[in-house]
This record gives C-alpha cells, sequence and structure tokens, in this order.
C-alpha cells in the first residue's frame, strides 16, 4: 500500500499535512488505507471510526484500531482536544448533520482535516445543466436513489460553513480530476469550477 | 428425565486437578471483596507455549461461567477438545507457538481452584455455602497472585469472553500496567438486569431440588442433579438464538412423527436441551453454579468507578480490542458499545467490531472466521508494538 502507484493522491497530500508522530483520528477509515499510511510513513498513533463491518474487519485485520460506529452519533462521547488532527476523509457528504460534525471535529482535534468531492465541479455543472441528470462521476459514483452521500456541496460552501463555525483555515487546496492541486494563486471561483475535490485544514479561529 | 447417578466427577477434580496447581498457605491469603480472606487457597492452571527471556510474552485467557482452564487441551472430564482450541492453539490468533498461554480456573469454581466444593480446614467438610460470595474483582486478585507467583511482571495480552470478558475488563480497570493489550469479547462492564434475572432463576431451580439440602449435599453424599440441570437448560437457551434454534431443530419431532400426547420430549429442541442439563451436572458443582452466577450479577465496573465507565479507564496506556456479535441477545452490542464509548471518553486506544452471526451469545466460542481475523490482526499488531516478532 506504500507504492506511489497504488496511493490515492489526496491521502498523500493529506499525510503531508499531518505532523509526525501526532494523534490521529480518521473518521470514515474506509478499508484503512489512509491511517496505514500515516502509521506507515508519519508514525502517527492513529484510531479511526467505519461504518461497515466489512471495512471495519479490514482495519482490525491490519492492525489498526478502528472502532465500528457513526461519525452523527459517536464523536460526542470523545472529549475535547483529545486529538492533534482528526481526519474527515471524503465523508462529511455523507453525514446527517455536516455541521454538528464539524464543531465536532474542530473540538475534539486541534486542527481539523476535513476533503470532499466539489459538487460546484464543471463536470457536475454541465450534468445538470445539459443532461438534466444528477452527476455520476468517479469522485462521485453512485446514483441519486443509491448514494450514501445525503449533503453534497460546493467548495464554496464549505468555506461559507467553515466561516460560520468559525473555523480558520490553516491551507486550502483544491484537487483536480486526476488528483493534482491545482495552482494556489488562482481566485476561488476557479477551484470551485475545476476543483474536483477540495481539502481543508482547519483549525479553531 | 432420567435420575443420573452421583457423579464422581467434578468432585475429584477438586482436591486434585489434572493441571497444574499454584498452592498459597496460611500466611498467603486470599482478600475477598466480600470482606474476608481465604487460606490456605489454591488455583488451578494450565500453560501452553513457552516464556519468553524477558517474561513479555504472556496471555493470560479467562474462561466464562462454565468453562475451565482447559481451553487449548482435551478435557479431562469430558474428553473433548479445550473449550476455546479454535482460538488458542499453534497457528492461532492466539499462538501458543509464540505467546506463553495461561487459563486458570476462577476462583469459586469446581475445577481445582478453591471454591465452594473445596475442604474448609476449619471444619474438615467441603465449604459449601460457609464460601464467602466471590466477586469478578476476587477472580482477578486470584489470577494475579497466580502471575506474581510465575514470576510474570506484566501481561502481553488478556483475552476472555462472557463472563472471562468481565475478567479482561477488570484487569485493565485494576491492573493497567500489568495489561499491554485486553480483548474482551461479547461481555459487558456491568450485568443487566435481565441477566441478573435469568441467573436468579438458575438458582432458585438448583435451591428447589431437594438433593440440595440447604448447600451441604456433597456432605451428605447427594447432588442437586435435578436443580442444576433445569439451571443449565434454562441458561442455554439464553446463549443461543431464535434463528439459530430453529435453523437447528425448528419444530422438528425427535423420533417421532407425530405428537404423543404427553410430557415426554417430543420436539428435538427438548431433547437437546434435557442432553445438555443431563451432560452438564456430570463436569459441574451446583455451588460453584450459585457462587460464580453471582459474581456475575455483582460485576459493575462503573459502580467501582465513582459511577464513571471512562474513569475505570482513564489514563492508561493498554491498548483494547472489543468484539460483539450481531444476535447476541445475553450480552448485546449495546453493551459492548457501553465500553466502547468509555474508552473513547478517556482516550483510550480501541478497535471494535460487531460480528455477524446468526449462533447468539454462544458465537464467541465457535467458527466464527471474522472473530479469529480481528483479533489476529489485533494481537498481531499488538506483539509488533512489543517488540514480539
Amino acid at each position: 500500500m506504500t507504492e506511489q502507484t497504488t496511493t490515492r493522491l489526496d491521502f498523500l497530500l493529506v499525510a503531508d499535512m499531518v505532523a509526525r508522530g501526532s494523534r490521529v483520528l480518521d473518521i470514515g477509515s474506509g478499508d484503512g488505507s489512509l491511517l496505514e499510511l500515516l502509521r506507515e510513513r508519519r508514525d502517527v498513533d492513529g484510531r479511526g471510526i467505519e461504518l461497515s463491518r466489512e471495512g471495519v474487519s479490514e482495519c482490525l485485520a491490519k492492525g489498526l484500531a478502528v472502532i465500528q460506529g457513526d461519525a452523527d452519533t459517536d464523536l460526542a462521547d470523545y472529549p475535547d482536544d483529545a486529538f492533534d488532527y482528526v481526519i474527515l476523509s471524503q465523508t462529511i457528504q455523507a453525514t446527517r448533520q455536516p455541521k454538528v460534525v464539524l464543531e465536532h471535529l474542530l473540538r475534539i482535534g486541534r486542527r481539523a482535516i476535513v476533503s470532499f468531492p466539489n459538487f460546484g465541479h464543471w463536470r457536475v455543472r454541465l450534468d445538470l445543466a445539459f443532461r438534466g441528470r444528477m452527476p455520476v462521476t468517479e469522485n462521485m459514483p453512485f446514483s441519486w436513489y443509491d448514494t450514501p452521500n445525503i449533503h453534497f456541496c460546493t467548495i464554496r460552501d464549505f468555506v461559507a460553513l467553515c466561516d460560520e463555525v468559525g473555523a480558520q483555515m490553516e491551507k486550502a487546496v483544491a484537487l483536480d480530476a486526476g488528483g493534482h492541486p491545482i495552482r494556489v494563486a488562482l481566485p476561488w471561483w476557479v477551484w470551485n469550477l475545476f476543483g474536483a475535490q477540495g481539502v481543508f485544514l482547519l483549525k479553531r479561529s | 428425565m432420567a435420575h443420573p447417578t452421583v457423579p464422581a466427577e467434578p468432585r475429584s477434580q477438586v482436591d486434585d486437578p489434572s493441571s497444574l496447581v499454584a498452592r498459597f498457605g496460611a500466611d498467603e491469603p486470599l482478600m475477598m471483596d466480600a470482606g474476608v480472606a481465604i487460606a490456605p487457597w489454591q488455583i488451578a492452571y494450565q500453560t501452553y507455549g513457552t516464556l519468553n527471556a524477558d517474561k513479555s510474552n504472556a496471555v493470560l485467557v479467562c474462561h466464562a461461567l462454565t468453562g475451565d482452564q482447559h481451553v487449548a487441551n482435551v478435557s479431562p472430564v469430558t474428553g473433548k477438545p479445550g473449550w476455546w482450541s479454535t482460538m488458542v492453539g499453534p497457528g492461532r490468533p492466539v499462538d501458543t507457538d509464540r505467546f506463553f498461554v495461561i487459563c486458570a480456573n476462577v476462583i469459586g469454581g469446581c475445577m481445582g481452584t478453591t471454591g465452594p466444593a473445596s475442604i474448609n480446614p476449619a471444619t474438615g467438610e467441603p465449604y459449601a455455602l460457609d464460601f464467602p460470595v466471590v466477586t469478578i474483582h476476587d477472580m482477578v486478585r486470584a489470577q494475579a497472585a497466580l502471575i506474581d507467583r510465575l514470576g510474570i511482571e506484566s501481561l502481553f495480552c488478556v483475552v476472555g469472553g462472557s463472563m472471562g470478558g468481565m475478567q479482561v475488563l477488570q484487569w485493565a480497570a485494576s491492573y493497567p500496567e500489568r495489561v499491554f493489550a485486553a480483548l474482551p469479547i461479547a461481555t459487558a462492564a456491568r450485568h443487566s438486569a435481565q441477566n441478573i434475572a435469568f441467573h436468579e432463576v438458575g438458582r432458585q431451580a438448583i435451591m428447589a431440588d431437594p438433593d440440595w439440602r440447604g448447600g451441604r449435599y456433597l456432605a451428605e453424599d447427594t447432588r442437586p442433579t435435578k436443580g442444576l440441570a433445569v439451571a443449565r437448560m434454562g441458561a442455554h437457551i439464553t446463549y443461543l438464538s431464535e434463528m439459530a434454534l430453529h435453523r437447528k431443530f425448528g419444530r422438528n419431532f425427535q423420533d417421532r412423527s407425530a405428537p404423543t400426547f404427553s410430557f415426554d420430549a417430543d420436539f428435538q429442541i427438548e431433547s437437546y436441551l434435557r442432553y445438555q442439563g443431563l451432560s452438564f451436572v456430570e463436569r459441574f458443582d451446583a455451588n460453584s453454579y450459585l457462587y460464580v452466577t453471582r459474581a456475575m450479577d455483582y460485576f459493575d465496573l462503573a459502580a467501582e468507578h465513582g459511577g464513571s465507565l471512562a474513569n475505570a479507564f482513564r489514563g492508561k496506556a493498554t491498548r483494547f480490542c472489543v468484539i460483539s456479535f450481531t444476535s447476541d441477545w445475553l450480552f448485546p452490542t449495546s453493551d459492548s458499545r457501553a465500553i466502547v464509548h468509555a474508552l473513547n471518553a478517556a482516550a483510550a486506544s480501541v478497535g471494535f467490531v460487531e460480528i455477524e452471526s446468526d449462533k447468539g451469545h454462544d458465537a464467541f466460542l465457535l467458527d466464527e472466521p471474522e472473530m479469529f481475523s480481528a483479533a489476529r490482526g489485533f494481537i498481531d499488531a499488538a506483539a509488533r508494538v512489543r517488540g514480539l516478532a
């Protein structure tokens, strides 16, 4: 899993944001790929929450401290400042209460890292504008009727939510469809149009 | 129901168990939560594998209500394979090729550790009800004395299911510096009202048997086999699930094609339960059943820590893996979640998985590949951190 070719580019970007040896909670751990990457590359003390039984079983078999649970219900148990980083990777759009979840992230972690598919991407806009259909893309591979993603947002929407909950953006990166970062100097509307996903490093302001 | 003869076992195992025994003299009493000390006392145990030079590879397996120390060897009483030989053994998740595995009979038990069937030195007769009421903490205290005797400072892992899981939690709360990794399975941090209720029914069945003789049946050479069998039959239902019962037995008749219009064991499930009851009395002491069920009833780890379960685990370095089963209604997943929530609140390292199974509480003793792979992953990862190859 450490091979450059098989590791997701957004995971590498997240790993770059995490300080070596820190305590990390990964919400929506999936099969544990990100936690494994963080353990191997950044020597983190990692924990995880994953909704699916299959995902948790895979994580446990890899020796990762992952619990079967739900971001919407299980974050309340964690004490303030329990972690250096709380990571919500490609999951916020699948939560029932994204705002509450984001507030928990900022409470539990000294910093939060959030990545999500950008519903403002030009392909999404094209699908809606010209095909009149809900988009199905590589980042959003589900049809509208069976998608776990119930709260899609655009990069600009997310920036507005950060303002609302008092989160300070330490780093913000948009990745294009190939997973490569878009040049930082470009204005927000470019990010919102050409970013297939957004990755944000946040902290309480 | 056939009236079984007075069984020789397990009485012979009480005094002279077919296993190792650590004996503690009059000067080494075991202090019990009931406020009394017992001395002399002994603890019967088995070991598997080899203790390494720095004594860092010891794993303690804690047994459940009616288990014993014979976790991975053929039982000297029943002739059946060890009760958890799928989990413990060469190449198993608890790998006896790599770890030094210890399993001891609990205090209050009847397989060689001091309990109500043991001889009371003050009277020369079995303790019977003069034996102090036992708690999970007492069981763990006795195990800690054994671990001391074996010269082991810290256990690499403590693992157990059901009542064994309660002991795992108690170990982690009482001796955190001596537990590197804890693997409680199908268990709870406190016994529920429903579970206390089931235990009470079992105890009342034993005590209602005229052969119980106020607990003095050993001295009077009788056995409350009917009461103990009924207790086991009732308890056995709680270890299964409606789905498993339906799958195994349904409404099938036993050796007949129609009801007999009698109270004979017409249904397979009746015949099965009667068999379970009868075979149990051959291997278990009725008073031990009273004491060990009582220990589970009294278990409430939060109560020991000011009402907050998180306090039991705060500031401890032990890493945990908690496992539950979907169809377990005796120790439902909500009980395991309560443990996990407390561990999270204490910022402890914890993994947790609910495994899909229709086998009920018994699933933890059965062939559940997902349980094995989760246990193996957890133990192997912990072993790497501990420097055990």
